[in-house]
C-alpha cells in the first residue's frame, strides 16, 4: 500500500496491529488503549511504533511519550469534522510533536492541502488511485496569508 | 428596470477624471492566490461533473465557493469585502448579470452580491472573470469563516474612533483560506464597528469587534462573542472589554480554535458558537479562550508597520477643500422640495464640510429589495466615477452608498438617480424593507416574501405618510432561518407553514442597533391575505399612540404589545 509522505508517494512501512494480535518485528501501529497498557513491551520490540488516534482519544494522556512515538495516525470520522485540524495543529505547536502525522479515514483529497499547512505530513487515502491528484494539490496555492 | 432606456443618456457622461482608488488594492500575492483558487475550483467542478467527487463532497467544496443549489438553478454569492466595491468591479458585476444571469444581481444583508441563475459548468468562468477585477466568491457560504462586514459609512462618518476598514482588511486576509478553520461546526461571521452608532449589527454576529478607546486614550478592540440570528437569535456578549490592537488575530484564532474543538457537531441547529457559549457559560468559555490565547499571543503579534502598511490603502480621497463654499446646493434645497426630501432621507452628513454620503435606494416600490439590473450596475459605476471617487459601498440593509459626494454635485446626482429609479426617498423608512428571496427562489421557504413587500409598498403608496412614520425597520424572512433578520426588525415578519399554506408571524420591537433587542411576538400568525392589513394597522396604531416626535421603537417600548394586538386581532 502506498501513501503520501513529505510530498512524495512512498510505500507504507507500518503494519496495522489489532489489539488482540501478538507483537511481531517491524513497524506497527497500535491503538491508544494498547499503548497505555503495553508501553514498555511496545517500545522494546524491534521496529517503530505508531499510534492510531480516534477523535475520542485524549492526547494529553501521551503528552510525555510523544518523543518515543514515530507516527500518529489521525482517523477522520467524517470529512466535515474539522476538529482534527485543530488537534493536528496543537500537536505541533503545543505538544511540540516532531514525528509523522498521518491523516487516515474519511477525509477527502481536497483537504490535503489545508492539512499539509497545519502540520499533517502524511496521507493515507482510501482510494489509492487518487494519490497522484492529491500530491498535485499540495501545490494548489503557492502563497498563504496565515 | 427602466435603466436600459436611460443608459444612452448617461453614456454622454464625460470621463473627466479616473479617480485613484482609496480602497485596498491587491498586491501580487493577493492576485496569485485568487487566480490559483480559480484553477483549483475549476478542477473540482470538472471532477464533480465527471463523477469523481460525490454530491456531499462537492457540496462542501462548492459552498466554500459561494455556490448553493437552489429551487431553479445554482446561486452564486460573490464577496464584497466589508462592502467596498470599485466602479470597475461594479461594471464586472454588470457583465456577469448580463452574460451569465438574467440581467440582474442581488445585494445581500452581509454586503455580498448574489446571482440567482448561473449555470454550474460556467461558474469557473465567472470566477475567472471576477479574478480580473480582484473579486471572488471565496468562503461566502459553507461552514467556514465568512466575509467580514462593517459600517457602510466607514471612514466618512463623523462619529467613528478610527477607520474600521484596515482592521477589516487584516481580518479578511487572515480568514481567507485559513487552513485550520475551513470545516467548522457551522458558519462563522465577524463584523467590525468603530462608531458610537452600530450600523453593522455587530451584536448579532459570531464575533463583534468594536474599535474603542480605553481610559488611557489608547485605541483597541472590545470583543463580543456568541451573537447570531437564524432560528435562535441571541445577542452577543462581551468576552473582553479591551484588547490591544497587536493581539487582534491571536484573540480571534483562540476563539476559533476553542469553537472548532468544542462546538457541537451533532445537530446543525445547535452548532453555532452562540450555543457553545450558552451551554459552556461565558465564564468558562472565556477562561478556555484566554488560556489558548495566552499560549499563542506572543507568536502572533501584529506590528505597527503591518497596520501602517494596510492603513496606507485607505487614505482620504482628494477632497475639494472649498466644497462648502458652493451656494447652489442651498438654492436647490430651497427651490425643490422633492430634492430636499431626498437629501433628508437618502443622504447622511460627512466628516468633510461640503460633502455628503448618498444612499442609492434599491427599494423602489415595484422592484424586489436589493435587486439591481445590469444596466443600473453600469450606470451606478459611471455615477461613482463621476461623483464619488470611483467607489461604491453596499449596506447591511441592501442599498448602495456613494460615500463622498460634493454638495455642489448632489442636485445633478439626484436627477440622474431619479431617472434610474434609484432615488426613492425611503432610506430608513417603512418601505426600506430587508427581504429574503422566499418562495420565489429558496428551497427552504415556507412562504413568499417578495410579493408581500410589493403589497406593503402598494398599501403605503403615500410617500408623505411614510416620511411622517419616520424610522421604521421592517424585515421579512420566508422561514425561520431568518436570512432577512426578521427577529431584529422593528416589525418582523416570518413566513410559517401551516399544512402547506403560507402564514406569517409578526414580531415587534426588535433592533440590531445599539439598543439590540429581539422582537416580541404579537400573537398568533396571520393568513396571507391578512398580513398586509396587519402591517398597515400596526402603523396606524403607532400614529395614534406616539407622543410628539417619538419613534416607532420607542412607542412600542412605552405602550407595549396590547394596543397593537387589540387592533390587529380585532376581527378575530
Ligand atoms: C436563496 C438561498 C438561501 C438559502 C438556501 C439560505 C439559507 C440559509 C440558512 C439555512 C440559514 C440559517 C443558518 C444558521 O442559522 O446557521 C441562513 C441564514 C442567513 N442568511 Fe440565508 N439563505 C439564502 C439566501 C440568503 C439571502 C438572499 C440573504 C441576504 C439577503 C441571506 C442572508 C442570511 C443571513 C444574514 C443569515 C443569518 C445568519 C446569522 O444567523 O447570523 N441568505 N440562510
Ligand atoms: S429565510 Fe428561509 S426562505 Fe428566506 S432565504 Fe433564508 S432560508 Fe430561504
Amino acid at each position: 500500500m502506498q501513501i503520501i509522505k513529505d510530498k512524495q508517494i512512498v510505500e507504507n512501512t507500518y503494519r496495522y496491529l489489532a489489539d488482540d494480535e501478538s507483537l511481531s518485528n517491524g513497524n506497527i501501529t497500535v491503538s491508544l488503549a494498547r499503548w497505555l497498557q503495553e508501553k514498555a513491551q511496545l517500545l522494546s520490540h524491534n521496529g517503530q511504533v505508531g499510534l492510531r488516534l480516534t477523535i475520542e482519544d485524549d492526547v494529553t494522556l501521551i503528552a510525555d511519550d510523544l518523543n518515543k512515538i514515530a507516527l500518529l495516525e489521525l482517523n477522520f470520522p467524517a470529512f466535515t469534522d474539522g476538529r482534527l485540524f485543530s488537534r493536528a495543529k496543537l500537536l505541533r505547536i503545543r505538544f511540540g510533536y516532531q514525528g509523522e502525522i498521518r491523516a487516515v479515514g474519511n477525509f477527502m483529497l481536497d483537504q490535503v492541502f489545508y492539512l499539509s499547512k497545519i502540520g499533517v505530513n502524511a496521507f493515507h487515502l482510501n482510494n489509492e488511485e487518487q494519490l497522484p491528484v492529491a500530491l498535485a494539490t499540495l501545490d494548489d496555492f503557492s502563497i498563504s496569508y496565515q | 428596470m427602466a435603466c436600459s432606456i436611460l443608459l444612452f443618456i448617461l453614456s454622454y457622461r464625460v470621463y473627466t477624471r479616473i479617480p485613484t482608488l482609496c480602497m485596498y488594492q491587491y498586491n501580487d500575492n493577493d492576485q496569485t492566490i485568487i487566480e490559483e483558487r480559480v484553477v483549483q475550483f475549476r478542477g473540482q467542478t470538472e471532477r464533480f461533473l465527471k463523477g469523481e467527487l460525490n454530491e456531499d463532497q462537492f457540496r462542501a467544496l462548492r459552498l466554500m465557493n459561494g455556490l448553493y443549489i437552489q429551487t431553479h438553478a445554482p446561486m452564486l454569492r460573490v464577496a464584497g469585502p466589508y462592502g467596498l466595491i470599485s466602479a470597475k468591479q461594479l461594471r464586472k458585476l454588470g457583465d456577469i448579470a448580463k452574460n451569465y444571469d438574467k440581467g440582474y444581481a442581488h445585494f445581500t444583508t452581509r454586503q455580498n452580491i448574489q446571482f440567482n441563475w448561473p449555470e454550474l459548468a460556467k461558474v469557473p468562468d465567472i470566477l475567472a472573470e471576477l479574478a480580473t477585477v480582484q473579486m471572488h466568491a471565496v468562503q461566502t457560504s459553507g461552514n467556514c469563516l465568512r466575509n467580514t462586514t462593517t459600517d457602510h459609512l466607514a471612514g466618512v462618518c463623523k462619529d467613528e474612533i478610527e477607520d474600521p476598514r484596515p482592521t477589516c482588511e487584516i481580518i479578511r486576509q487572515w480568514t481567507t483560506f485559513h487552513p485550520e478553520f475551513a470545516y467548522l461546526p457551522r458558519k462563522f461571521k465577524i463584523a467590525v464597528s468603530a462608531s458610537a452608532q452600530d450600523r453593522a449589527a455587530t451584536q448579532f454576529h459570531d464575533i463583534g469587534v468594536h474599535i474603542v478607546k480605553n481610559a488611557a486614550g489608547e485605541i483597541g478592540y472590545r470583543i463580543l462573542v456568541g451573537g447570531g440570528l437564524g432560528r435562535t437569535p441571541i445577542i452577543g456578549e462581551e468576552i473582553r472589554p479591551f484588547l490591544e490592537k497587536k493581539h487582534l488575530l491571536s484573540y480571534l484564532e483562540a476563539i476559533l480554535r476553542i469553537y472548532n474543538l468544542y462546538g457541537r457537531r451533532d445537530n446543525k441547529y445547535k452548532a453555532r458558537i452562540k450555543i457553545l457559549v450558552k451551554e459552556t457559560g461565558m465564564e468558562t468559555f472565556r477562561q478556555q479562550v484566554e488560556a489558548e490565547w495566552n499560549a499563542i499571543k506572543d507568536g502572533m503579534e501584529l506590528s505597527d508597520a503591518r497596520f501602517a502598511e494596510i492603513k496606507a490603502h485607505f487614505t482620504d480621497p482628494a477632497y475639494d477643500k472649498n466644497a462648502a463654499a458652493d451656494t447652489s446646493f442651498a438654492a436647490h434645497l430651497e427651490q425643490n422640495s422633492a430634492f430636499a426630501t431626498w437629501i433628508k432621507f437618502n443622504t447622511k452628513e460627512h466628516k468633510m464640510d461640503g460633502y455628503r454620503a448618498v444612499f442609492v435606494s434599491l427599494k423602489a416600490p415595484d422592484s424586489p429589495p436589493g435587486d439591481i439590473t445590469d444596466a443600473c450596475l453600469y450606470a451606478v459605476a459611471d455615477l461613482a466615477d463621476e461623483y464619488s471617487f470611483g467607489e461604491v459601498r453596499s449596506t447591511h440593509r441592501q442599498n448602495l452608498v456613494l460615500a463622498d459626494v460634493k454638495q455642489a454635485d448632489l442636485y445633478a446626482l439626484w436627477q440622474k438617480l431619479s431617472a434610474l429609479k434609484l432615488a426613492t426617498a425611503n432610506i430608513g423608512t417603512a418601505t426600506d424593507i430587508i427581504c429574503c428571496p422566499g418562495l420565489d427562489f429558496c428551497a427552504l421557504a415556507n412562504a413568499g416574501s417578495i410579493d408581500v413587500v410589493k403589497e406593503i409598498n402598494q398599501a403605503l403608496d403615500d410617500i408623505d405618510y411614510i416620511h411622517d412614520l419616520g424610522d421604521i425597520k421592517i424585515n421579512i424572512s420566508g422561514c425561520m432561518n431568518g436570512c432577512a433578520h426578521q427577529s431584529v426588525g422593528h416589525i418582523g415578519i416570518l413566513g410559517v407553514d401551516k399544512k402547506g399554506v403560507e402564514w406569517y408571524q409578526i414580531t415587534l420591537g426588535g433592533s440590531s442597533e445599539n439598543e439590540a433587542a429581539i422582537g416580541d411576538r404579537l400573537g398568533p400568525s396571520v393568513a396571507r391575505d391578512e398580513i398586509v392589513p396587519a402591517i398597515t394597522t400596526i402603523l396606524e396604531v403607532y400614529t395614534e399612540q406616539r407622543q410628539e416626535e417619538e419613534s416607532f421603537l420607542t412607542t412600542v417600548k412605552r405602550v407595549g404589545m396590547t394596543p397593537f394586538k387589540e387592533k390587529v386581532y380585532a376581527n378575530h
